[in-house]
Parts: C-alpha cells; sequence; structure tokens
C-alpha cells in the first residue's frame, strides 16, 4: 500500500514555506544573472568574507559598483541556504529536536571555537554569528513543535536540497578563489537544477499532490508517454541552459549578431577564423569582452538551433495533449502555460542580440528559461503523479472486486458486512 | 707617430663599440581606414566625481590622431639577446577610473606596480592566459599603498580589470628582454640600445590582432639605429 497517499499532509505555513523558497531561489538566479551579464563575479575578491569582513557586517556605504550585486547575490544565497536548513529541519517534524540541539548547536559551537583559535582577521564578527545559530539553535530545541514530520519523499527530497545548496555555495566560493570560469558554467547550472529540485519539493508536499486529478483508464497510456516526451524536452532544456551558461562565462559577449538572419545576412554564418578575426575587429563594447573564436559562433548557433528544436517541441506537444486529453485536462493547460513560456523565452532571446546582450534583458532571458525548465520539470511530475494515482485505483478497484467476488463465493454479501 | 696610431686605434675602437652596440630602433605605426566609433563609458557616480567637467570618457580600442598615427600598439623585437631584469617597475595607475597607461610593457620577472590614484575603492584583477602566469585578484583602497605583480613568461596583452567597475581595463606585453616599446599618441615608437644585427620586428595591435599574430617585419640596427614603420590595414 502506498504510503505517500496515507502520509498527513504538511502543515499550511511548511508548503507556503516550501514555495517562497521556489520564488526566493528565482530570484536568486535572476541576481546571480545580473552579476554575469554585468562581469562583475569577481568585484569581491574574498570568500566567504567580502573585503574582509565577515559578510553579513560588510558597511553598505561600500556597495559599490558591482560589489553591489556580487555582495547581493552572496546574501540572497546565504537566505536561500538558511531557507532551506530550516525546511529540512521542519521536514523532521519533532524529531527537529535532537537535530538542533545534538547536530547543529555542537556544529556552530565548534566551528565558534576553531574561529577563535584559528582566525585572526574580524573574529569576533564570524563568532558572533556562528555563535547566534548555535544559540538560537538550543533555545529552539526546547520549543520546537511537536509535529508530524512529513512524508519520507519530502523529506528525502529536503535532505537532497539541503545536499545541493551546500554543493552550490561552496562552487560559488570556489569559482571565486580559484578563479576558474568552468566552475561558473557548472554553479549556473546547478542552480537551476537546484530550482526545479525546490519546485518537486513544492509540489510534493502540497495539497494538489493528494488531491492531483487522475488520468482515466483510456487517457492512461498517452499519460505515460506525454510525461516521457516532456522530461525528454526537459533535458533538452537544461542542454539549452547549459550552452546559454557556457555563452555567458566565457565572457566573450554576443558572438553572432542579428537575428533572425545571423550578422543579418547569413541562415548559417562562414564559420572561420578569418571571418572570425574579422569580427573581432569591428566589436566595440566597453566591458573590452575577450575576443570570439569559432568555438563561441558554433555555440551560439547551435543555442539558437536548440531553441528552434524547442519551439516546435512545444508547438507539437500542444497539438498532441490537446488531440489526446482535450482542452479541459490540466496537462494540456500545463502544456499551453509551457509554450508561452517557451514563445516569451524565443522573444527574449531575440531581444538580446538586438540590444547586443543588453544586462537587463540578457538577465530576464535567464530568468525566463529557469522558470520553463522548472514548469516543464513540473508537468513531468504532474503527469506522473496523474498516472501513478489511476494506477493505484485500479489496483484498489481491482483488490475490492477479488475481495468482494470472494466473500460472494463463501456466501456472505457485502451488506452484511 | 706614437701619438696618431693612438688617437687612430682609440677612434676605431669608439667606431667598433658603437657598431657593437648599436643604436634605437624608431618608427611609426599608422592606421588605415575608418575604426568603429568609441563607445562611452558607464561611469556611476563615485566615478563621474572624479572625472574633469567636460570630458566624457570613451573605450580606447583605436586611438588614432589625424595623421592615422596609432597609440598603444606594442612593438618588440622577436628574437632579441637576453637582457637583465630592470630593477625599476613598470608602472598602471588607477585615474578617474581608468587605467592609465591603457597599454604598457614590460619584461618578465619585472615588477608592475599598480597604484590606486582614486578617491574610490578599486580591485586589481589582472587576468593571465598563458600556462604557469598566475591570476590575482586584489583589493585596493581608495589613494592606498600601491600592489605589485610580477610574471614569469611572456604573454602579450595580459590583461588587467576592475570587476567593481567593469570599464576599466589595461594591458600589459610581457617579453623576455627589454627591447620594446609601446606606440605614443602619434603612433611613434622608439626601441633603445639594441645592439647591431638583423631583427625581426613585430608591431601587435590589442585590437586588430586578436589572436597576438601581428605585423612582422625585418630590421636591421646599424651604427645609426634601424626604422621600422607599420600600417595597420583595418580597411578590407
Amino acid at each position: 500500500m502506498n504510503t505517500e497517499l496515507n502520509h498527513p499532509l504538511p502543515s499550511t505555513s511548511f508548503r507556503l514555506f516550501a514555495f517562497a523558497i521556489c520564488l526566493v531561489t528565482w530570484f536568486l538566479i535572476g541576481v546571480g544573472g545580473v552579476v554575469t551579464s554585468h562581469g562583475v563575479g569577481m568585484a569581491v575578491p574574498d570568500w566567504p568574507n567580502t573585503y574582509g569582513y565577515n559578510m553579513f557586517y560588510f558597511p553598505f556605504s561600500q556597495w559599490i559598483g558591482g560589489i553591489f550585486w556580487e555582495h547581493s547575490h552572496r546574501l540572497v544565497a546565504s537566505l536561500v541556504g538558511l531557507m532551506t536548513l530550516i525546511l529540512t529541519i521542519w521536514s523532521q517534524g519533532v524529531g527537529g529536536r535532537k537535530l538542533l540541539r545534538y547536530v547543529l548547536f555542537p556544529l556552530a559551537l565548534l566551528v565558534s571555537c576553531l574561529i577563535l583559535v584559528r582566525v585572526e582577521q574580524n573574529a569576533m564578527q564570524h563568532i558572533s554569528i556562528t555563535g547566534g545559530v548555535a544559540m538560537v539553535s538550543l533555545v529552539c530545541s526546547f520549543f520546537w513543535p511537536r509535529m508530524p514530520a512529513a512524508s519520507p519523499l519530502v523529506r528525502r527530497l529536503c535532505w537532497l536540497a539541503l545536499l545541493l545548496v551546500i554543493v552550490q555555495g561552496l562552487l560559488g566560493g570556489l569559482r571565486v578563489t580559484l578563479y576558474k570560469d568552468e566552475i561558473g558554467i557548472f554553479h549556473a547550472t546547478l542552480a537551476q537544477l537546484f530550482l526545479v529540485l525546490m519546485v518537486v519539493l513544492a509540489f510534493s508536499s502540497s495539497r494538489a499532490w493528494s488531491n492531483w486529478k487522475q488520468v482515466s483508464n483510456e487517457a492512461l497510456a498517452p499519460a505515460r508517454l506525454f510525461s516521457w516526451l516532456m522530461c525528454f524536452c526537459c533535458v533538452l532544456t537544461v542542454a539549452q541552459l547549459a550552452l546559454g551558461a557556457f555563452m555567458r562565462h566565457e565572457h566573450a559577449g554576443l558572438a553572432v549578431t542579428g537575428f533572425p538572419l545571423a550578422y543579418d545576412s547569413h541562415l548559417w554564418p562562414p564559420i572561420s577564423a578569418e571571418f572570425v578575426d574579422q569580427l573581432n575587429v569591428q566589436r566595440i563594447d566597453h566591458r573590452e569582452f575577450d575576443p570570439i573564436t569559432v568555438l563561441h559562433v558554433k555555440v551560439h548557433m547551435f543555442h539558437r538551433l536548440m531553441a528552434l528544436i524547442l519551439f516546435l517541441s512545444g508547438v507539437s506537444m500542444v497539438i498532441w495533449s490537446y488531440k489526446r486529453f482535450g482542452s479541459r485536462h490540466p496537462l494540456s493547460k500545463l502544456c499551453i502555460v509551457w509554450f508561452g513560456l517557451l514563445c516569451l523565452q524565443v522573444l527574449l532571446g531575440a531581444a538580446t542580440v538586438w540590444s547586443n546582450k543588453a544586462a537587463d534583458i540578457a538577465t530576464v532571458h535567464v530568468l525566463i528559461g529557469a522558470l520553463t525548465l522548472a514548469h516543464g520539470s513540473f508537468m513531468v511530475l504532474a503527469a506522473r503523479r496523474s498516472v501513478y494515482l489511476a494506477v493505484q485505483a485500479a489496483e484498489r478497484d481491482t483488490l475490492d472486486r477479488v475481495s468482494h467476488e470472494g466473500l460472494n463465493q463463501v456466501g456472505i454479501s457485502s451488506a452484511s458486512l | 707617430m706614437i701619438k696618431k696610431v693612438t688617437m687612430f686605434a682609440s677612434l676605431a675602437l669608439v667606431l667598433g663599440l658603437h657598431s657593437a652596440l648599436g643604436g634605437d630602433i624608431t618608427g611609426k605605426v599608422t592606421l588605415k581606414g575608418a575604426p568603429p566609433a568609441e563607445v562611452n563609458l558607464p561611469f556611476d557616480a563615485l566615478c563621474k566625481r572624479t572625472v574633469k567637467p567636460g570630458v566624457t570618457p570613451t573605450t580606447r580600442f583605436y586611438a588614432a590622431d589625424a595623421s592615422g598615427g596609432l597609440a598603444d600598439v606594442f612593438v618588440y623585437l622577436k628574437k632579441a639577446p637576453a637582457t637583465p631584469t630592470p630593477s625599476e617597475a613598470a608602472v598602471l595607475d588607477q585615474v578617474s577610473c581608468e587605467y592609465s597607461p591603457y597599454v604598457v610593457g614590460a619584461q618578465v620577472g619585472q615588477t608592475i606596480l599598480v597604484k590606486n590614484s582614486d578617491p574610490v575603492l578599486h580591485n586589481v584583477h589582472p587576468t593571465p592566459k598563458v600556462s604557469g602566469n598566475k591570476e590575482h585578484n586584489k583589493a585596493q583602497l581608495p589613494k592606498g599603498p600601491a600592489l605589485s605583480f610580477s610574471w614569469d613568461n611572456p604573454e602579450l596583452f595580459l590583461r588587467f580589470k576592475c570587476d567593481v567597475h567593469p570599464w576599466m581595463f589595461a594591458y600589459v606585453g610581457l617579453v623576455e628582454h627589454s627591447y620594446f616599446a609601446v606606440t605614443k599618441e602619434d603612433g611613434t615608437f622608439t626601441i633603445k640600445n639594441i645592439p647591431a644585427g638583423d631583427y625581426e620586428i613585430e608591431a601587435v595591435h590589442r585590437k586588430t590582432h586578436p589572436n597576438g599574430k601581428g605585423i612582422v617585419s625585418k630590421v636591421t640596427v646599424g651604427a645609426d639605429g634601424g626604422q621600422a614603420d607599420f600600417v595597420v590595414d583595418i580597411s578590407k
């Protein structure tokens, strides 16, 4: 028997909190996008400190130029990390008390002691933060509500999210301290996957998770196929976002101008070293990008090609879902929204080219890309859930019928029971 | 008689030494063709205060004068005798939220001193591309003490940037000897004290030679030095 179906629904505040993390994560991706769009990812040379200060003590008067964006990115990232930690403890129910008292409190205390012994610069600033975490953990452990734990699925997802947010934070730090653009590309792509995970977590802890509309028996196979097709589209979207992250983190600016034709004259540009050299001679931008290379042009064109494939996939999915499920089915409606996001994303991609990669437009392009992936992943999950609930219902019906027939055979009517 | 011989020998020695020492290579780099227009730098409020009234800072990709003389071209001998590392530092300063000069030359191992004359915080972020040259990123307080850097491998146009003000760039041409120069505002240059001989000389402009392959020319340095002129053609 399914344990998820029988498990009590997490409280409303838990569900809202999970949803809030999705929103803050999306916002964080936007701030990260602004950092990369402006090319200010290295405006704060140290990590985890900010110009020698504990990041929470960095004076606001010093938030100038690129520091403003990079420091804001770090603070919002810290907020997402803190919220994920709280959600993970929350998901444990009354078990959260043990986590606070026997894990977080000693850990924060240990870090405070290490700072006291090892750190010389601004040690008291750091200790006030870690010591504060230790104290709050201890006090909260006494007053933590005695509520039931979330379902095993939600708890597992929470732990995974916590692990991912820690890895993501470390990657961000390593990008700064190791001067590696490659880490930046991975950091940007992992951020999108974290958002997907948070969407899955929010959905699986929501009321809709239990009440989701199951598909009819006739629509079972199409719904299953729909989920696989959408899953494939999501994989394509991740690949597309990774290509975008590569282009942005190469700091080479806009490799191919002109849209829909490349350089306003080519369906597919003549990709040669001489051609690219000519482009570099003519490019004037105050960000003094690195010279573009043949690889940059190829990746850019492949990004456009992938956008076209995704757009055509969107058209096909909408037509197919309308034919199979009808216009009123939730999967069809979700598909329309996804297609709308794809169209918006294509427009923003074009606007990014027309504006010579203006920072604000490029950032919105990143944000809508993240939303497209998150929504697509939600659709996969929704379709799988519809199928799962339908199969569960069918199994229950079969069991009921079998037991009913069994009772009839031994001469007991169900009415007498 | 002895006096005459001594005088003759002295003259021959001086001439011989002069010939062995060689002289200077002078020349001019000229830009042919109309360069794309430079764009204004998006200074923030703090940086605007550091600029003289009426001045609009722009990018400095093609700094050419009316005669076509192209500034900020790095000119150096491709193969030259080794020279001792200079004790004096090559200097980059940050003035009015821009690096000055835009292009500077230095010998490998030579100290590159970065000053901050601005009343604004900057981060000094050299981003070498050649393997073995280490990247750094250091904060520099307003009018704070100078930072020094040094690299051991040649690299044309090693980029310095400030990420706090993402329009601030400077480039250092690093070579293994001291026979280099950066063209002045009128496009002229002088490479001093070159031993007599035949050389290959290269002029590289960061924008027009993005792959680092500039214009190579042959030059003979004699007692009167040598002459090498270059034309950077972007008219095609």
